[in-house]
């Protein structure tokens, strides 16, 4: 009756959860794994190349559903507008370039009948059609699943036969920008980690007013937003910026230092963002250690070296383990922060799934990152859990 | 689109209410809004009532072909003339989105420059990609995009549009590509290698920019010695900020925005009227001094104020060795080349 009576009260919260969160995700994340512009328009060529093998061109049946798919196509666009051509048009580019203007250009010039066949007109309107990796790109796009947005996220290629190889060096920079954005992470989730230690032990053991003032110094930046923290870094670090400016007048240096838009701002900014989320669990690790516990280990005679790795080091473990999964796992999504402080070989994961979502208007590769983005933060937690233990989690 | 955001300071009213609308609807004209749109309704719409004595609606959009697209679709739609960018011209002619356009009604092609021809929209204005920099810091500026790869010369960082689109196309000129063949050399492998050899040569050195209005702030903070940048941006900063940047004209990239008919529109006529007093030479020439862009009239250069002219993309000297950015290349090419932009970029 309670359990029931607890389901019940919980429900909307779960509703909510999945209305708002869990659904839209899931809906654009299988954008990722999914090719849907297509088909729509030409579902007799995907038909006719369903059982293509791609070693050498497809026979003329494919050739002749091509030129039925884009009449139709075309005179359905042309009686309600839509341009489902121009968007089929806009996925194949995104696999083999021309295809833009190729398909809008075919569909214009085989409207008129003709006679003959498919395959030579086809091939004299643009020799492209006379290509393998033409009809390839459509092969692969036919959907309904598809592993095209995914083997991209990855700089990996397939050709029209299905051999997977790696993308051409000039085209491959997901895998380094993962590598990048899990470094930049560590390096923040180190930074955090040493700073914090002293602060939190300060908090953890002063008694009173200051304690308070201590604790109320960690937390008030984190009740600022993260937007206008990092343009407060931008204020500071910029050439004619604060620090310049100081450092300056103090004679220091003759020429403004380049503060701005490298990795060093970017790490700077945010582990001053995210150091709160290391703080708090620390303190609360160091509030629970018993202090008689290493004043025992002395007692005994162990060094303080030996103390601090042998008693209080495994006491905080579950705090340490808490605080550098929250910063890691935040910072490995960081977007504003490096967009705004770094150079372009600084922008993490986040930038690139906000190119492609916004500005050049590629989802499927934009979930296909946003996927690798999950599987990188729950690979890291899986890592954790089998390293430190979940149990030891819950303990902070 | 990132030159809107100027354009889009003020909010544009329509300028006349909707009421009292004979049957079928009023001719409806649609633009960028902002101060761009306050000028033109200056120029354009006001005059063009009082002289036909009839009434026009005006609206303001944001682009996007999605959004004409939508409108064709749904059978709704209530704009007959819009101004487009040039991408939008290039697909929605492709889709029949835009009526093709009676140009002896409008004064025939002889009445404008070559540029503002094509078979579904006439030229509105001109607007140029220009190089910039602040005379108060550099005494003896840059004067060609091969100076901007000159380092040693010029010292200090430069400011580039984040994207292959006008950035490639530079580093080709300012390796002695010249500005008729420049689209020829990009379109081979070999000619995309040689722009990003070039761009390797000062990559340590430059900045890039996503918004329109970060390089004439860039230039009024010293951040960067020099920068690509739109051409109105770096007068109005001069105009209204009082800064002293100086453009430099040579090689300049330019594109238009197009005034197009859109399909199935009632008032197909009065477009054309409106077209046809808008081309007007006399009319054309009260834009420039308001808001610096060319405008695509022949005879107009005549009419301008002797320190309007230089200023203008469509300044003879400024026009004479710019090229135009070819939409059908970046519409084929963009998304190969903007991968292996990011990839280079990040690297």
């Amino acid at each position: 009756m309670r359990r029931a009576s607890a389901a019940l009260l919980t429900a909307p919260l779960l509703l909510f959860l999945l209305v708002t969160f869990v659904a839209p995700i899931a809906a654009f994340l299988w954008r990722g794994v999914t090719d849907t512009e297509v088909a729509p328009v030409l579902p007799r060529t995907a038909a006719a190349l369903s059982a293509w093998d791609g070693r050498a061109l497809p026979d003329e049946a494919a050739f002749a559903a091509l030129v039925e798919d884009l009449r139709a196509a075309r005179a359905r666009d042309r009686q309600a507008g839509g341009g489902s051509i121009a968007r089929a048009a806009a996925r194949l580019n995104a696999d083999k370039p021309g295809f833009r203007g190729l398909l809008p250009m075919t569909a214009r010039r085989v409207e008129a009948p003709f006679d003959g066949a498919a395959r030579a007109v086809l091939i004299t309107i643009s020799e492209e059609w006379g290509e393998v990796e033409t009809w390839g790109a459509i092969a692969r796009a036919a959907g309904p699943l598809s592993s095209f947005h995914a083997l991209t996220a990855l700089d990996l290629r397939q050709d029209a036969a299905g051999a997977i190889r790696a993308a051409p060096e000039d085209q491959s920079v997901f895998r380094a920008v993962l590598l990048r954005s899990l470094w930049i992470s560590l390096l923040v989730t180190a930074a955090c980690l040493l700073l914090a230690w002293p602060i939190a032990w300060l908090i953890a053991t002063t008694r009173g007013a200051a304690g308070i003032l201590l604790l109320a110094a960690v937390m008030l930046p984190f009740w600022i937003s993260l937007v206008v923290r990092t343009a407060a870094w931008m204020v500071l670090l910029q050439r004619e910026g604060v620090v310049n400016a100081a450092l300056a007048a103090t004679g220091i240096v003759d020429a403004p230092l380049p503060l701005m838009m490298n990795r060093f701002a970017v790490v700077l900014a945010m582990v001053h963002i995210l150091l709160p989320f290391m703080v708090l669990p620390l303190v609360a690790a160091f509030r629970a250690l018993d202090p008689r516990l290493p004043r025992a280990a002395a007692s005994l005679g162990a060094p303080p070296w030996r103390v601090f790795l042998r008693v209080t080091l495994p006491l905080c473990l579950p705090g340490i383990g808490a605080g550098c999964l929250l910063v890691f796992i935040q910072a490995l999504g960081f977007y504003v922060t490096p967009a705004l402080l770094g150079g372009p070989n600084d922008q993490m994961l986040a930038w690139f799934v906000g190119f492609y979502a916004t500005r050049s208007v590629n989802w499927g590769l934009a979930a296909a990152l946003s996927i690798l983005l999950l599987v990188a933060v729950g690979l890291c937690v899986a890592l954790y859990g089998r390293l430190a233990g979940f149990r030891r989690l819950g303990a902070a | 689109m990132h030159r809107r955001t100027m354009l889009k300071a003020g909010l544009a009213a329509a300028a006349l209410p909707a009421t009292a609308r004979a049957q079928g609807r009023d001719l409806t004209v649609v633009s960028w809004g902002g101060a761009y749109q306050d000028a033109q309704r200056e120029v354009f719409f006001r005059p063009f009532q009082q002289q036909t004595r009839n009434r026009m609606l005006e609206e303001t959009w944001d682009g996007g072909i999605g959004v004409l697209r939508s409108r064709i679709a749904s059978g709704a739609n209530t704009w007959d003339v819009v101004q487009v960018e040039s991408e939008e011209l290039l697909i929605g002619a492709d889709e029949g989105l835009f009526e093709p356009l009676d140009w002896a009604a409008i004064g025939g092609r002889d009445a404008y420059i070559p540029e503002a021809y094509s078979e579904h929209g006439v030229g509105a204005i001109l607007y140029s990609f220009i190089l910039a920099y602040d005379r108060a810091r550099l005494a003896q500026g840059p004067t060609g995009w091969a100076d901007f790869f000159d380092t040693r010369r010029f010292p200090g960082k430069r400011g580039l549009r984040k994207g292959p689109k006008t950035t490639l196309e530079i580093a080709l000129m300012a390796d002695g590509v010249p500005a008729a063949e420049v689209y020829q050399v990009l379109g081979t492998p070999a000619g995309v290698d040689r722009a990003f050899r070039k761009l390797d040569s000062v990559k340590a050195d430059l900045a890039w920019f996503e918004r329109g209005a970060q390089p004439p702030q860039w230039l009024a903070a010293g951040e960067v010695t020099m920068t690509v940048a739109y051409n109105g941006r770096i007068s109005a900063a001069n105009a209204s900020d009082g800064r002293n940047f100086a453009i430099v004209w040579q090689n300049n990239i330019f594109t238009l925005d197009t005034w197009v008919i859109m399909k199935g529109s009632p008032n197909k006529a009065r477009a054309l009227e409106f077209l046809r007093f808008v081309g007007r030479p006399e009319i054309q020439a009260a834009l420039p001094p308001r808001i610096p862009y060319g405008v695509t009239a022949k005879g107009v250069n005549e009419r301008l104020p002797a320190e309007v002219l230089p200023n203008l993309p469509t300044a003879p000297q400024n026009i004479q060795t710019a090229l135009q950015l070819n939409d059908r290349f970046w519409l084929d090419n963009l998304d190969r080349l903007t991968q292996r932009f990011n990839t280079w970029v990040s690297r």
